[in-house]
């Protein structure tokens, strides 16, 4: 005799993390210097300070927010960034589970 | 003396550097795959020049978690001898054995020359081969060797004698002129407190065979061997 048994789900929820990877203040920017350069030869001469970074998006699995969040400052400590020359930032978004 | 070169996806000096263990000086050499993780066998560990996986995120990034670089940072916390050149050292900063970072040059160049050094440091394991202050002309061929750390570390650096070769002039003068990537301090290499970690943008393994330029390169393996043989 076969018994069906109801299909247990665990939904684990889903996030999506935008990650910022700039460089820290004290560290020389010499693409941002170039591309300031070029904003001044457009007639923009108003623009300083500029500085180029990186942008990552991702989407993970975890059981909780904090979970996600420790992961994260991990992932961005070791590999995402250097933190001997950049400061990183993520904003977290709770997905829809399908 | 057994020398092994680790070879990553992307390495592009790994041959030139067993060409100068190997031929040259005669010392086995074995290469490394980047999956290897049995470094036992192993005296000295060269982390070659070159682009490991494609130099993708930051140079280096990526080829610090590989098996082969895991066990290298467990050879040198033995207190045996690791050289990164060029790709190497941005992996070496990477991995944490080596302080600071190399970034973009100063002027958004990717520089290919040949410039001359000063050796800071002759009892170092790797300059013995060297005379004191010895001006000598290495190759240079990086889009990121602009040396970056600190105030504090630069200072520790400076104070601990690590600060191995400087850019200079021919003349051996150290300014901001005959600096090519605007690394602080004029830092081309350094190396770690203990000395048998040694990082440098330069690439000795190109300048080791009169046929194809210069062989300021050649003393740096053949006083590492001097002081092997010693110790």
């Amino acid at each position: 005799m076969l018994v069906f048994y109801p299909q247990l789900e665990f939904v684990v929820p889903h996030y999506s993390a935008r990650i910022y990877v700039t460089l820290r203040p004290s560290v020389l920017d010499p693409a941002g210097t170039a591309v300031q350069s070029g904003l001044a030869h457009m007639g923009y001469d108003n623009v300083d300070q500029v500085r180029i970074g990186k942008y990552i998006e991702l989407t993970l699995q975890a059981d909780t927010e904090a979970a996600a969040t420790q992961q994260l400052d991990r992932m961005c400590d070791q590999l995402l960034a250097n933190p001997v020359i950049e400061n990183y930032r993520f904003e977290l978004q709770t997905l829809a589970t399908a | 003396m057994k020398f092994g070169v680790i070879v990553f996806p992307g390495a592009n000096c790994d041959r030139d550097v067993a060409y100068v263990t190997r031929d040259l000086l005669q010392q086995p050499t074995r290469m490394v795959w980047h999956e290897d993780s049995d470094l036992d066998d192993i005296d000295v560990v060269v982390v070659p020049g070159g682009f490991s996986y494609g130099d993708y995120l930051r140079c280096g990034a990526i080829a610090r978690f590989s098996p082969a670089m895991q066990a290298t940072v467990a050879h040198a916390n033995q207190g045996k001898p690791v050289l990164g050149i060029c790709n190497g050292f941005q992996i070496l900063t990477e991995v944490g054995l080596l302080p600071g970072a190399l970034m973009r040059n100063r002027d958004m160049r990717f520089i290919c020359d040949r410039v001359p050094l000063r050796v800071e440091h002759t009892d170092r394991p790797w300059t013995q081969g060297y005379d004191p202050h010895q001006i000598i002309t290495l190759p240079i061929a990086h889009g990121e060797g602009c040396y970056y750390a600190d105030d504090a570390t630069l200072a520790d650096l400076e104070a601990h004698d690590q600060i191995v070769f400087r850019y200079c002039g021919l003349d051996g003068s150290v300014d901001q002129s005959q600096n090519p990537n605007g690394s602080l301090h004029n830092i081309a290499g350094i190396c770690n407190r203990q000395g048998n970690v040694l990082g440098l943008m330069p690439h000795p393994e190109r300048a080791a065979d009169a046929l194809v330029g210069g062989t300021d390169g050649l003393p740096m393996f053949q006083g590492l061997l001097k002081t092997l043989a010693v110790a």
